[in-house]
């Protein structure tokens, strides 16, 4: 009896503390790597370019870099991940082999491994799409579109955070109760119209998670831009699609691998980890409370 | 239904069922587009690594001749089989990506004499996806156990966005704290003949799985349902005997789930053995040696390769298979687990 009872005692505590390690384990890398960058984190940094040899300087440009490429790819990634969603709440048979051939996908599409979308990027985008532009529209042999950018890096990107965006939306979409459809469907609207006007609005939360997440997933990601338009150093902003960019985590993937006095960018690197840090961190925050108070609103 | 329609003024409602039709059909056809994503990536990262299984006679003349690696006596018979004898005549030789070149021992795709086995690489990714589980998964299902069965309302709802907030982490800053902290910490620890290696690698991919492998336990611990639980404390089990007997045992198909998916996740990770298991293509099973995963391979290695050659095809090859191996394992995880889930609690 008394040995049950330690037992019992003792499966408690464990589990306890497996769950207290991973907390631990999460606050030692924020603490970890603000107190390696924390002389760096001066508004200077973030606004200005690097100098002398990245040994100096901001990340201007790599801030700017991700900040084009979460933009392009969410222009293309939320629309249609939404649209999907939306189908599959909506207007999908459960039972056909259309929606199921959509489900799979989707599940399958987010188990993929990132530096597969990256090889997809190069071998469809890139080899494929952009070399394909080139030989049909431009006649002086020369690489418009057939090599890495800044498209396709977003565009290659938005394929990876369509199934983030869907689950999200998808939730989302869900929560509406059925009353709602039912009342306007009543007063005579369509089905176009009740999704239009009824059933967006009062989802719209979920829409701009899906969004947000999708945003702090690909601000995140580096292995599919490895290849598809990304680059260590640029002397100018990116002004069109077909330039290349710069991103902070390859900013912090190269520095920290590749620099040749590695001791001198310490700081800069800790810095610039920390900044990608608080960015996808906070992003992932701030829908996880408008996820909450979503469901809290639609308990009371 | 039709004949209330039929009465009603049908001329009106006419512009409306078209922009019904098109609005359903228009959705219809962009939710294709997750499907044509999966088609489309699985046909390009096949078509260039394509040359593997069609080899070039291009390449194949120019490569160097080595009559020990031949089969086939014959080399008149029909055109396509002259071609694949053709190309494996050639098997051995420096340039060829084919299968014999792909089964050797060593990785060394620059130099002279280009060696494209894929085995140490093999040996890498399950070596640092092997010791991640291990690390990762007694501690994400522990905790998962903790806040699904023991842990009070509030502390849940700590303890899980916590744990999901661990998800938002960039792989590459996971790598980067493994390369800065981890591997300093654990040299001087254990005293690492190398400072990168599979083992520092594993424990930093362990933080990418815990909260793929939590979430999911978590939801199937918790998907049990209330019925089963209330009996067992009903029949004087204590709460800790329920969990470990009732609970557990009924969740086990989304545990496995859990842990296929974090396998599956680790397998395909780049950025984080990219940066922390030292990238060396050693094909011991030693775990404190460096070691270089397919992953991490196409990621440093894809950038300064030519298009089209060799190395760049098998590097799509490696892709190629990477895909192919977390989809089968995904697979698993989602319809057979899944399944067998569903079925024992709605009754088996």
């Amino acid at each position: 009896m008394m040995n049950n009872k330690l037992l019992g005692r003792s499966i408690v505590i464990v589990s306890a503390l497996a769950a207290l390690i991973i907390i631990s384990a999460l606050v030692y890398i924020l603490l970890d790597i603000y107190l390696g960058g924390r002389n760096y984190l001066t508004w200077e940094f973030l606004t200005s370019n690097p100098k002398e040899g990245m040994t100096a300087g901001g990340i201007f440009p790599a801030i700017v870099g991700t900040v084009l490429l979460v933009l392009i790819m969410s222009v293309a990634s939320v629309p249609i991940g939404t649209i999907t969603a939306i189908y599959l709440n909506e207007y999908a048979s459960k039972t056909s082999v259309f929606t199921k051939m959509i489900r799979f996908a989707v599940n399958t599409l987010s188990g993929v491994p990132a530096i597969v979308f990256g090889l997809f990027g190069l071998g469809f985008f890139i080899q494929f799409i952009g070399a394909g532009v080139d030989k049909a529209i431009y006649s002086d042999g020369q690489l418009h579109w057939g090599q890495p950018n800044l498209l396709w890096a977003s565009l290659t990107m938005a394929f990876l955070t369509i199934p983030v965006v869907i689950v999200s939306v998808e939730e989302a979409l869900r929560t509406v109760p059925d009353d709602l459809r039912a009342g306007a469907l009543a007063l005579g609207a369509t089905k176009w119209q009740t999704i239009r006007k009824i059933v967006i609005p009062n989802s719209l939360s979920g829409i701009m998670t899906g969004a947000i997440l999708a945003i702090g997933r690909g601000a995140g990601e580096v292995a599919p831009i490895l290849f598809t338009g990304v680059a260590y150093f640029l002397p100018h902003l990116p002004q069109k699609l077909t330039d290349q960019f710069m991103n902070l985590g390859y900013h912090i993937y190269v520095m920290a691998t590749q620099s040749t006095d590695v001791e001198a960018t310490k700081g800069i690197q800790y810095a610039t980890a920390f900044i990608l840090l608080i960015l996808t961190f906070s992003l992932s925050f701030v829908a996880m409370i408008i996820r909450y108070r979503f469901r809290k609103k639609l308990k009371a | 239904m039709q004949n209330k329609k039929r009465n009603s003024k049908t001329s009106l409602s006419r512009k409306f069922r078209l922009s019904e039709f098109l609005a359903e059909n228009i959705i219809k056809a962009v939710s294709f587009t997750s499907f044509a994503a999966i088609i489309l990536i699985f046909a390009f990262v096949f078509r260039e690594a394509a040359p593997i299984f069609f080899p070039q006679e291009k390449k194949a003349l120019s490569s160097e001749f080595q009559q020990s690696e031949t089969y086939g006596e014959d080399p008149a018979d029909s055109p396509k089989n002259s071609l694949e004898e053709y190309a494996s005549f050639h098997s051995g030789a420096s340039d060829v990506a084919s299968f014999e070149n792909l089964t050797q021992k060593e990785w060394q795709p620059v130099g002279e004499n280009p060696k494209y086995g894929l085995l140490p690489l093999f040996i890498g990714s399950l070596k640092a996806t092997v010791l991640a589980i291990l690390f990762g998964a007694p501690l994400a299902i522990l905790a998962a156990i903790y806040s699904a069965l023991f842990a009070s309302k509030r502390l849940r709802e700590i303890i899980k966005p916590a744990i999901e907030l661990l998800a938002s982490f960039p792989s590459v800053v996971i790598g980067f704290f493994a390369l800065m902290t981890i591997a300093t910490f654990f040299q001087s620890v254990f005293g690492f003949t190398y400072r990168l290696n599979a083992f520092t690698g594993g424990v930093a991919m362990a933080f990418a799985i815990i909260p793929i492998i939590y979430t999911v336990t978590e939801d199937a611990l918790t998907a049990v349902p209330k019925y089963f639980s209330e009996a067992s404390l009903a029949l004087g089990a204590t709460k800790w005997q329920t969990a470990l007997f009732v609970v557990m045992p009924a969740a086990t198909p989304g545990i496995f789930a859990a842990l296929l998916l974090g396998f599956g996740r680790a397998f395909g990770e780049t950025m984080i053995l990219l940066m922390a298991t030292g990238n060396a293509p050693l094909s011991t099973l030693n775990i404190f040696e460096p070691v270089r995963t397919l992953s991490a391979t196409i990621g440093a290695e894809m950038a300064e390769v030519v298009f089209g050659d060799t190395h760049y095809t098998v590097l799509f090859f490696i892709g190629a298979m990477l895909f192919v191996i977390t989809f089968i394992i995904n697979a698993i995880a989602e319809f057979y687990v899944r399944a067998k889930l569903m079925k024992r609690f709605r009754g088996e």
